[in-house]
């Protein structure tokens, strides 16, 4: 297994109390999979990623329990300069806001190079070409002229590829993509998530896809975690999943989503908010907006029910949402 | 359709750009929006889709008066608005409000909920009598699905999606007749955005509105449009009935756009055909002569270079009666269904929705 994560958790210390963010998560990726991992804002997917990578911000943030295995390592007990080498070689990330990512006030040749004199010893002349290269592989037209180019001069979607090429440009074996395509065009979208998908194919990567669009991970994932509240309620093959859910969160996210191939009625709503991450419902977190919720829920947490091999829920009536 | 509350045609936004401090000169012009005619019926939703830059939401501010015309009509119940000013201008836009896209950014953050509701009634103090206008407050926060009793808080106390519903308080605080939704629900969550979107669709025929439904997301504006006009670089290239333009497009960008979108069904991906548009959008200060599209069509050839089309039924379908024969500008206009029919037998837990005809 190229990554595993087992049961972490993550606080962070605020003004108001401590807030769970991640609360006993565990999941794993192999070489040549996707992983998607799918949840509204504030259910812990993308801090998940951050404590991964090794870029949470500790303090307000700590990592209370758990193990992150890369490769059988635990990186959790690794010192801070040995993470350093994993990071950017073995794993690198992709972010949502390719503007905001990218330093403004250097050339994009130049950000892109800088992987290659940190970490590969380079020089600034070979660290260019390789630049250039790199640009290449992703499909930016007339690489040589652009890469002299600063990130403001590129559109959305450019920026974003140039965001993917400095993520490949150490050939790492995982890539976390933090929600790559929220911030573009639905023609755009396609032509990065096409492009991602090609890549991670040709060098067999791991990808982590970080998403809230539930029509994202029908296109590509191989399988999926769906977080709430700092646990994950439900994982599956995205076959099983979109077929059948057997957890009522994940019923009624498929559920309450408008579709391009129907035209619905009423649209089915979740009731109520996510829930306050400094104070979590007893019992499952999802209980005050879940329509089965019986006693048992507003009391025990559930585990992770086995549903089949590959299959895991934690609805106390998984049985019933499955056939029900 | 019904009859027409909203004309809108020929309208045209024009931002110059100059050069110079002195002597300023007018060096070009970004055109956001370059000739946009459609209807709005009473009691329609007409969405209008569009990638980012296409001009859409400048349409909306037009429609509000927010932005002044370069050229074309607005006209509401056969007046034109684009020429009123001073007391005609206010009496109007009493009846035209928006929703805004942002929740965190369109409310005043020093401002409690009543005053932000109740604001417009300064302004308009004839719907409402000062004694009065504390319980109507009230009365739309309940509408709303809000507890009235929030009335003293600030926006901050609310999230996104209760802070979008007092947005759609305030926009339904003068009783208009069309409201102009620009992005309303892009900003929200997927569980929280059905909730406001049903709570559109129960507003429109409690209050007998007309929607101006404004949306890059083609899934939300099926489900809530009667009718649909697809924007490319400030016109629209394609307009018709929702299942007109879903199942029946005509026009290469709008089939484009369809096949781009992820379908939430693992199984469609495998037999999908996409068509997958090559580079961005050109720059609206210099758009491509002839066809706007034809720098990034599969068809393109020379007629589309030289000829501007026109947003009329393409003299292929003309004669014929079938939900192909819709407006539509393009030369080579040809229907391809890009979007899986509504079949899928043991599709989700959900029943059949019937067809929309």
């Amino acid at each position: 297994m190229l990554l595993e994560v087992r049961d972490l958790q993550v606080e962070f210390r605020t003004r108001d109390g401590i807030a769970k963010a991640v609360n006993g998560v565990s999941y794993s990726v192999d070489a040549g999979e996707t992983l998607a991992v799918l949840g509204e804002s504030g259910s812990g997917k993308s801090v998940t990623a951050q404590a991964v990578m090794g870029i949470l911000d500790i303090p307000p943030g700590k990592i209370t329990g758990g193990e992150i295995l890369f490769r059988g390592q635990d990186l959790l007990k690794f010192k801070e300069d040995e993470r350093r080498k994993v990071r950017g070689a073995e794993m690198a990330m992709i972010f949502q806001d390719a503007l905001s990512s990218l330093n403004p006030v250097l050339s994009v040749g130049d950000q892109l190079g800088e992987m290659f004199l940190v970490h590969r010893g380079m020089s600034k002349k070979d660290a260019r070409a390789k630049a250039v290269e790199l640009m290449d592989r992703v499909r930016i037209p007339a690489a040589k002229e652009r890469v002299k180019d600063y990130p403001h001069q590129f559109s959305g979607g450019m920026r974003q590829r140039i965001m993917i090429a400095m993520a490949l440009a150490l050939e790492p074996a995982l890539i976390i993509a933090d929600e790559p395509t929220t911030a573009l065009d639905v023609t755009v979208q396609a032509q990065v998530m096409d492009l991602l998908a090609e890549l991670q194919r040709e060098y067999n990567m791991g990808l982590i896809l970080i998403t809230h669009d539930l029509g994202v991970v029908a296109d590509v994932a191989d399988k999926i975690a769906v977080m709430y509240a700092g646990r994950i309620v439900e994982s599956a093959p995205v076959h099983d999943i979109y077929k059948a859910p057997a957890h009522p969160y994940t019923r009624g996210l498929l559920e309450s989503i408008p579709r391009l191939d129907q035209k619905g009625q009423e649209l089915y709503a979740i009731k109520g908010l996510p829930p306050n991450l400094m104070n979590i419902p007893p019992g499952c977190a999802f209980n005050p907006r879940c329509p089965m919720a019986q006693d048992v829920c507003r009391t025990d947490v559930p585990p992770l029910f086995e549903v089949d091999e590959v299959r895991r829920s934690a609805c106390h009536f998984w049985r019933e949402c499955l056939h029900g | 359709m019904a009859e027409p509350i909203l004309q809108v045609s020929g309208l045209v936004k024009h931002y110059p750009l100059t050069q110079g401090i002195v002597f300023r000169k007018q060096v070009g012009a970004v055109k956001a929006v370059d000739g946009v005619d459609f209807e709005l019926g009473r009691g329609e939703t007409l969405g209008i889709v569009g990638e980012s830059g296409c001009g859409k939401s400048t349409v909306a501010k037009m429609l509000v008066n927010l932005e002044k015309p370069t050229a074309g009509e607005i006209r509401y119940k056969g007046e034109d608005i684009a020429r009123l000013s001073g007391k005609a201008l206010r009496s109007v836009r009493r009846n035209i409000q928006m929703v805004f896209q942002d929740p965190y950014t369109s409310l005043n953050p020093r401002m409690t909920v009543g005053d932000i509701i109740g604001e417009p009634y300064e302004i308009h103090p004839e719907v409402a009598p000062k004694g009065d206008r504390r319980t109507k407050v009230q009365e739309l926060l309940d509408v709303v699905g809000l507890n009235p009793e929030y009335i003293n808080r600030y926006p901050h106390q609310f999230s996104g999606g209760q802070r979008q519903r007092i947005g759609i308080a305030r926009g339904l605080a003068l009783r208009p007749e069309i409201i102009v939704a620009d992005e309303p629900v892009s900003a929200l969550d997927v569980s929280v955005q059905a909730q406001v979107i049903n709570l559109l669709d129960r507003l429109q025929s409690e209050f007998e509105l007309s929607y101006i439904f404004i949306a890059h997301d083609l899934s939300i504006v099926r489900h809530i449009s009667d009718r649909v006009g697809v924007m490319y670089l400030g016109r629209i290239v394609e307009t018709g009935r929702d299942s007109e333009i879903y199942e029946h497009p005509t026009h290469p960008y709008t089939q484009a756009l369809l096949s781009a979108v992820p379908v939430p069904d693992p199984e469609a991906r495998e037999h999908r055909e996409r068509i997958i548009l090559a580079g961005d959008v050109p720059s609206p200060t210099n758009i491509p002569s002839g066809c706007r599209f034809r720098t990034r069509c599969w068809k393109a050839q020379e007629r589309c270079a030289l000829e501007v089309p026109a947003l009329a039924v393409p003299a292929e379908f003309r004669f014929a009666t079938g939900p192909a024969a819709h407006d539509s500008a393009c030369h080579f206009a040809e229907e391809k269904q890009v979007v899986p029919p509504e079949e899928t037998p043991e599709e989700a837990p959900k029943e059949p929705s019937e067809q929309e005809e």
